[in-house]
């Protein structure tokens, strides 16, 4: 399991095993969405607001 | 030397559904790529780059990406899950609608205007409360009950002023006074796999907003309603969500055609991220030349 910086609030965010790129995850201190943008090495960014389109 | 089917699956957005799809793939040794529609571009002039894609699997997030990808793919000849016309035909509930009224199949009823002012009358005559939906949504995202006149003024205002173009399509739909709960079913070609309820106190149901899911027996009435459904807009992989109406029985409320299923797939047991790719896999053989 590695760890990765949140970029809003620097807490260690743990990406666990089986995380694929452009999955979403949470930071647990500050709860801001954060996108999967790499695993090896692990790299997140503040995942994209939610758009009006989206869906099912 | 035979070549391998190849299997393109176009995301933004990893979902579980896609983390299911993918390791589906992976356990029946199909060769895919992952297709991000915010990081691929199409030249209209070459399509050599996608051709070698035996079928296209659409899993993305945007409507419009993924309703434009596929119109670019099948006019490049590139089998895709599902088609351009199957997205278009789901994508907007207007046209899901008129196709449902031209197969004659059973819907809440609905109305449609285009300015507040019309959408005012036809309103009335309908009777409140009704429910406003935009034509283009998911998730149970903007919709609104509106249950007398002076909140149906403020809503159609709000939506002339504030919204998109799209917005000023009002599509008004009868309330229905369902028991607490509507019904999602899932149709692979011909066949229904399984369905649940999705039950909530609210009345927008959507397990995106906190509905929970619980199993549906298949009955053979919704068995057969919801294959009417999924052959009006063109047939793939669906999702057919029914409402239950006191009096008039099963209703269709609306048609998906990039359908979530992390609840039903763990409540029925049923392997629906399996059941795509090998819909997907026989779509892409039906093309494959060896």
């Amino acid at each position: 399991m590695s760890t990765v910086p949140c970029p809003e609030c620097a807490a260690e965010v743990a990406l666990e095993a089986g995380t694929e790129v452009g999955e979403i995850i949470v930071c647990p201190d500050c709860g801001v969405d954060l996108e999967v943008t790499g695993v090896n090495p692990a790299a997140v960014q503040l995942a994209p607001m939610e758009q009006e389109d989206w869906g099912e | 030397m035979q070549r391998r089917l190849k299997i393109g699956v176009l995301c933004s957005r990893i979902r579980v559904e896609e983390k299911w799809i993918f390791s589906s793939l992976e356990k029946r040794g199909i060769d895919f790529d992952r297709l991000d529609d915010r990081t691929i571009g199409f030249d209209l002039d070459n399509s050599a780059q996608w051709k070698q894609y035996d079928a296209v699997l659409e899993r993305s997030i945007s409507y419009t990406s993924g309703l434009y990808a596929l119109r670019i793919l099948n006019a490049f000849g590139v089998p895709t899950v599902n088609t351009a016309a199957v997205a278009e035909a789901c994508g907007d509930k207007l046209t899901t609608s008129t196709l449902l009224m031209k197969a004659n199949l059973p819907q809440p009823r609905n109305v449609v205007a285009f300015t507040p002012e019309s959408a005012l009358q036809a309103l009335e005559q309908m009777g409140y409360p009704v429910v406003v939906k935009p034509v283009v949504g998911s998730w149970g995202r903007l919709l609104a009950k509106i249950n007398d006149r002076d909140a149906a003024e403020a809503i159609f205002e709000h939506k002339a002023t504030l919204g998109s173009m799209q917005h000023q399509v009002f599509y008004i739909q009868e309330y229905i006074e369902k028991p607490g709960r509507d019904i999602r079913a899932v149709v692979i070609g011909e066949r229904v796999l399984t369905a649940m309820y999705r039950t909530s106190p609210h009345w927008i149901t959507n397990t995106a907003r906190g509905g929970e899911g619980e199993l549906c027996p298949v009955t053979p009435e919704i068995e057969d309603l919801c294959l009417k459904a999924a052959q009006a807009v063109g047939g793939g992989v669906l999702a057919i969500d029914l409402i239950e109406h006191p009096q008039r029985g099963f209703l269709i409320n609306e048609v998906n055609h990039t359908m979530e299923f992390h609840t039903l797939q763990p409540i029925s047991g049923v392997d629906i991220a399996g059941e795509i790719v090998d819909y997907t896999a026989n779509v892409a053989s039906r093309e494959f030349i060896q």
